[in-house]
């Protein structure tokens, strides 16, 4: 039976109902009496040295109250990155400054020139077109391949070269890698580019900030996924205020996917502005400006070969990718094609021998961060297709060689750096088989060339590492931030719960799934507990949301902090119930002295509590609030298999994909109709990445997709409904809820089951094409079909 | 978007008359301009409502048989009171964008714009239909004249569009991925004196007709009558979403599928 409540229910989102009817409070709804509203002045051309910028007439114009540039920032901070990584030669890597508003050239279309401050929108972007510049155009920095070459065009004139770092994992040994590929059976090679991709969430990035010259404290009100982390970025290296002094508010976001995880540049000038005009001022992004300003994801171009031995047995995998890292250094995007792409190569498989190379290189594009996933599809794309195209070349059932080379012994320590505490791949798989049934293959396929269509099965695993963790190592590693998070349990007198946590909910279902935790280890009913997020001011010291570690880690540490209030309630169960504490047992909202009829209720505790009358105070401080911090010992590693069906139409070359299932191995499941939710979107973006997303530059480094005209978002008519499968579950060892987190996992194992089923379905009928690049557009089929 | 003057006039006259203002420009629906306006793309010092007129809104069926359409007309209008009079018509009409762009666009709008990517162009090309002007009547085949180019003159308002009903007819259009506008759309009419093919999407210089397939569909009109013809890829447009030669292409099977589906 499934569950009504608590852990294992699907209770419904209750935040949905304020979404869903309007009453949601974004940032954009926040309006501040007396606020000005910021325009940023935006070069449209990719590259170009900065001679003059006049701001004098725009200055004059209505209404405008202040025009900065770059010059007004000469005594502050750039914008910081978040991970040093350090290259095979042990040196850091190269970090170019990144000014709030360009100073000396401009080095992306949307890089920003100036800002103008002025009472209304339109006032402001009236005077931004006032604005006189010189920027001397400058050759554009475009294709990545070109960019690494010596003597090619500099994105940072003080830099060495325009690759950032070059980065080796695994065996750095290069002779013993060449002798495993010299002594191979076989070897399959691929080269294949992971496209970059826009985002989008739904809501644009807003800031709203004010500054009280009375207090000398900041509010910053912004979209983002992780307040704390935001507050410390822009205090500590950009704009060197106190964290006392400066409030960060991230309400109702209305979706992240990564892109606000990042600290930009906007927060920092909208707060710093807040002061130098004295006046609150607000920034909407449009729609525009979210396509040439939102960090965006993957672009990655590689070639990966994989060994294999007589028995097919995977015996060495080599990779050599270029990472794009855009204009400048995002938050997070050095760690990227590193930490979260490179640990994640041996995927599924018992591979002995891995050599990860990767080269990190700047261009004249907007940055480059982490999108859903972030190193992890990149990881699963690249490997999940080379054993596609090594199955093909040896005629060898593409399950069956995934399953001959899977871990099948845990823990295990694999060549690149992580040790996969559970799992159970083949269990998977087999959930897989049956939920998609692929024994019905055949006939679907024969049904589909009835009616003159291609059919083709596409089938993968994944791997995901999530929770990164824990502090101690990632700081190694270069990461410049812990990794644990923070909750605070506030019970109050009436036994109600109030419950802050540093993860930030947007669009994860928090509100709903948080409380189920608390109320099943209390016994009490969901509706009492409430969560929340977002606050500095209200919030314990907490990292955020990204990289699916919400439950596995925040969760945890509101486990903890739980466990800490049942401990102290219990002492104030066992003073009333005059019993010994070591007898006290909660069940249902009652405490009871074991093996009698005597008990009280969670209520008259918590009333206890705060109302001390009858109460241990010689032992206990009143009042019930306990607060934890939590560091996971490890990574959590939720992995699955999909497979995904598809039909392609030969004389037009689209692609339908007919069905599409996922079993995923999530470990334990707080709310599996929140899972599913998850997986849903995830497999919905990671269709979006196959058959339609793509972010294109020209030669010169204008945008070619910059809106919704040319970036093609996926619809609800471009995926089927899904068929996906929790029921593989090897609980997390290392976390008390034994969860391993799922917001990712439908947008790293989907691309790869979208390709390799479309080259099946070509391959059926009698093309012999190994690879097409994502995204797999109708043009792209027909011409490969027609090569 | 900048400031501009607003007019919304109740008739005709009214309009032409707001329209001969210096830089006055009609609006229609505002699908197209609306847009452009907010990304300060254009500047006009007066806008000209046409919503308010009555007379520019509806359809009926004249004393010959022919459609004539209001240029105010939305989609959603055509989609719905076309749909027994000239079904093809109405399905192209009923799947213009999404139901938003379909309740404001109107087919005048569409027309005057001429998108090399609009759906509306095909029809009225294929069909050999008039479009009627507050100062003349201008044959389909006179009227477009390249991209985002017409006949029409400064302050010149499509009042109606007058379509000849043919036989049999079918517009088969192949989706360009992110706007849903045709990548390529082809529209294919039979009458009685013949076929007309018309194909919009594909062409740097908009909308025209197909010659070599509506000779070979008026002596033969079935899909295999085209099956070996080819069209010249230079004069295609290429860009991220399809190639050349990728057009080029479509543009045949595109074809077929609207012989097979005119039937």
């Amino acid at each position: 039976m499934p569950k009504d409540s608590g852990i294992g229910a699907s209770s419904k989102r209750r935040e949905d109902v304020r979404f869903l009817t309007g009453a949601g409070n974004y940032t954009d709804d926040i309006n501040i009496h007396g606020q000005a509203y910021v325009y940023f002045l935006r070069s449209d051309i990719a590259h170009g040295r900065i001679n003059s910028i006049d701001t004098a007439d725009a200055e004059a114009m209505p209404g405008v109250v202040r025009v900065f540039t770059g010059a007004d920032f000469e005594g502050v901070g750039g914008m910081p990155c978040g991970w040093q990584v350090t290259d095979r030669h042990g040196q850091p890597m190269q970090e170019p400054p990144h000014p709030i508003l360009a100073q000396g050239k401009v080095r992306h279309v949307g890089d920003p020139i100036a800002a103008v401050v002025a009472d209304s929108l339109e006032q402001a972007r009236d005077a931004a077109e006032a604005i006189a510049f010189d920027i001397e155009e400058l050759p554009a920095v475009v294709d990545m391949r070109e960019a690494a070459k010596g003597g090619a065009t500099k994105v940072h004139d003080d830099l060495t070269s325009n690759i950032c770092y070059d980065w080796v994992l695994g065996e750095t040994d290069d002779a013993k890698v060449d002798e495993v590929f010299q002594n191979a059976a076989h070897v399959t090679t691929l080269e294949l580019t992971n496209n970059r991709l826009v985002a989008n969430p739904m809501e644009p990035r807003v800031c709203v900030a004010e500054y009280s010259r009375g207090t000398d404290e900041y509010t910053l009100y912004t979209t983002s996924q992780n307040p704390h982390v935001i507050r410390l970025l822009m205090c500590a290296f950009v704009l060197g205020l106190p964290e006392h002094k400066v409030r960060v508010v991230a309400p109702d976001v209305g979706g992240g996917f990564g892109t606000k995880i990042f600290h930009y540049a906007e927060e920092a000038f909208c707060t710093f502005a807040a002061k130098a005009c004295n006046r609150p001022v607000k920034w909407t992004a449009s729609r525009s400006e979210a396509f040439m300003s939102d960090a965006q994801g993957r672009d990655h171009v590689t070639k990966i070969e994989l060994a294999l031995d007589s028995d097919n047995n995977f015996v060495g995998l080599r990779t050599d990718t270029l990472a794009n890292m855009g204009a400048y250094l995002s938050t997070f995007s050095s760690s990227v094609p590193t930490w979260l792409h490179g640990t994640l190569m041996a995927g599924n498989y018992k591979t002995p021998v891995i050599q990860v190379n990767v080269k990190a290189i700047f261009t004249n594009t907007v940055p480059v961060d982490a999108y859903r996933g972030a190193g992890r599809p990149e990881a699963t794309f690249q490997l999940e297709r080379v054993i596609d195209k090594a199955a093909r070349e040896l005629g060898v059932d593409p399950i069956k060689l995934r399953r001959q080379n899977f871990i099948t012994e845990f823990p295990y320590d694999t060549p690149v750096a992580l040790t996969y505490d559970t799992g159970d791949y083949n269990g998977t798989m087999d959930k897989l088989e049956a939920a998609a049934d692929i024994a019905g293959f055949p006939a679907r396929r024969a049904e589909s060339e009835a009616r003159g269509k291609l059919r083709g099965l596409g089938v993968n695993c994944y791997i995901e590492a999530c929770g990164i963790a824990p502090s101690n190592i990632v700081g190694m590693l270069g990461a410049r931030a812990g990794l644990y998070d923070a909750a605070t349990v506030r019970v109050n007198a009436t036994g109600t719960i109030s419950v802050m946590v540093g993860a930030h909910s947007h669009g994860q279902g928090h509100e709903t799934a948080f409380p189920q935790v608390v109320a099943e280890m209390i016994g009490i009913d969901e509706s009492m507990v409430e969560i929340v997020h977002g606050d500095t001011s209200k919030i314990p010291f907490g990292m955020g949301t990204y990289g699916s570690r919400s439950l596995a880690v925040c969760g945890s540490a509101m486990v903890r902090a739980t466990e800490k209030i049942i401990n102290k309630a219990k002492k104030i169960a066992a003073h009333l119930l005059e019993a010994s504490e070591a007898d006290i047992e909660l069940k249902d909202g009652q405490f009871t002295v074991a093996g009698t009829d005597k008990s009280v209720a969670w209520g008259d505790v918590t009333l206890t509590a705060y109302v001390p009358h009858n109460f241990p105070l010689e032992d206990i401080e009143p009042g019930l609030e306990e607060t934890a911090f939590y560091d996971p010992a490890n990574f959590t590693f939720p992995a699955g298999a999909y497979a995904c069906e598809v039909e392609v139409d030969p004389e037009t070359g689209k692609v339908t994909i007919e069905r599409f299932t996922a079993a995923d191995d999530f470990g334990n499941i707080v709310n599996p109709m929140i899972v599913d939710g998850q997986v849903h979107g995830g497999i919905g973006q990671g269709i979006g990445q196959a058959l339609l997303e793509n972010c294109v530059y020209d030669e010169n480094g204008q945008l070619l997709s910059a809106s919704y005209m040319d970036y093609a978002m996926p619809r609800a008519d471009d995926v089927p409904f899904y068929t996906v499968d929790h029921s593989s579950q090897t609980p997390c060892t290392h976390n008390p809820l034994g969860v391993k987190g799922c917001g990712e996992a439908g947008a790293i194992g989907s691309p790869p089951a979208v390709v390799n089923a479309v080259i099946d379905a070509l391959q059926s009928g009698g093309k012999t094409v190994d690879h097409i690049d994502m995204p797999v557009s109708p043009s792209r089929v027909w011409a490969a079909m027609n090569g | 978007m900048y400031s501009f003057e607003f007019e919304k006039p109740s008739t005709i006259a009214e309009a032409v008359a707001a329209l001969g203002a210096e830089e006055a420009q009609a609006l229609g629906g505002g699908q197209t301009l609306i847009p452009t306006l907010k990304q300060r793309l254009a500047a006009p010092a007066k806008l000209v409502s046409l919503s308010g007129i009555a007379e520019l809104k509806g359809v009926c069926v004249e004393d010959d048989g022919a459609l004539a359409i209001g240029g105010g007309t939305t989609h959603a209008t055509v989609a719905r009171e076309a749909a027994d009079k000239y079904p093809a018509l109405a399905d192209l009409a009923s799947h213009i964008g999404d139901p938003a762009v379909r309740n404001r666009g109107t087919i005048g709008g569409s027309l005057a714009n001429n998108d090399p990517s609009a759906c509306y162009p095909a029809a009225v090309l294929a069909s050999g239909a008039t479009i009627r002007t507050n100062s003349r009547d201008i044959a389909a085949d006179d009227f477009f004249q390249g991209m985002f180019t017409t006949a029409l003159a400064d302050g010149e308002i499509i009042t109606s569009v007058r379509f000849p009903v043919p036989q049999a007819a079918n517009y088969q259009k192949f989706l360009q991925p992110a706007s849903r506008f045709a990548l390529v759309g082809v529209f294919v009419a039979r009458f009685a004196d013949g076929v007309r093919v018309a194909v919009t999407g594909a062409s740097e210089d908009g909308v025209f007709r197909w010659t070599e397939a509506e000779q070979a569909l008026s002596a033969d009109f079935r899909p295999d009558a085209v099956k070996d013809l080819k069209v010249d890829p230079s004069g295609m447009i290429g860009d991220l979403h399809g190639s050349k030669e990728y057009r080029a292409h479509l543009v045949g099977v595109m074809t077929r599928r609207a012989v097979a589906a005119a039937g």
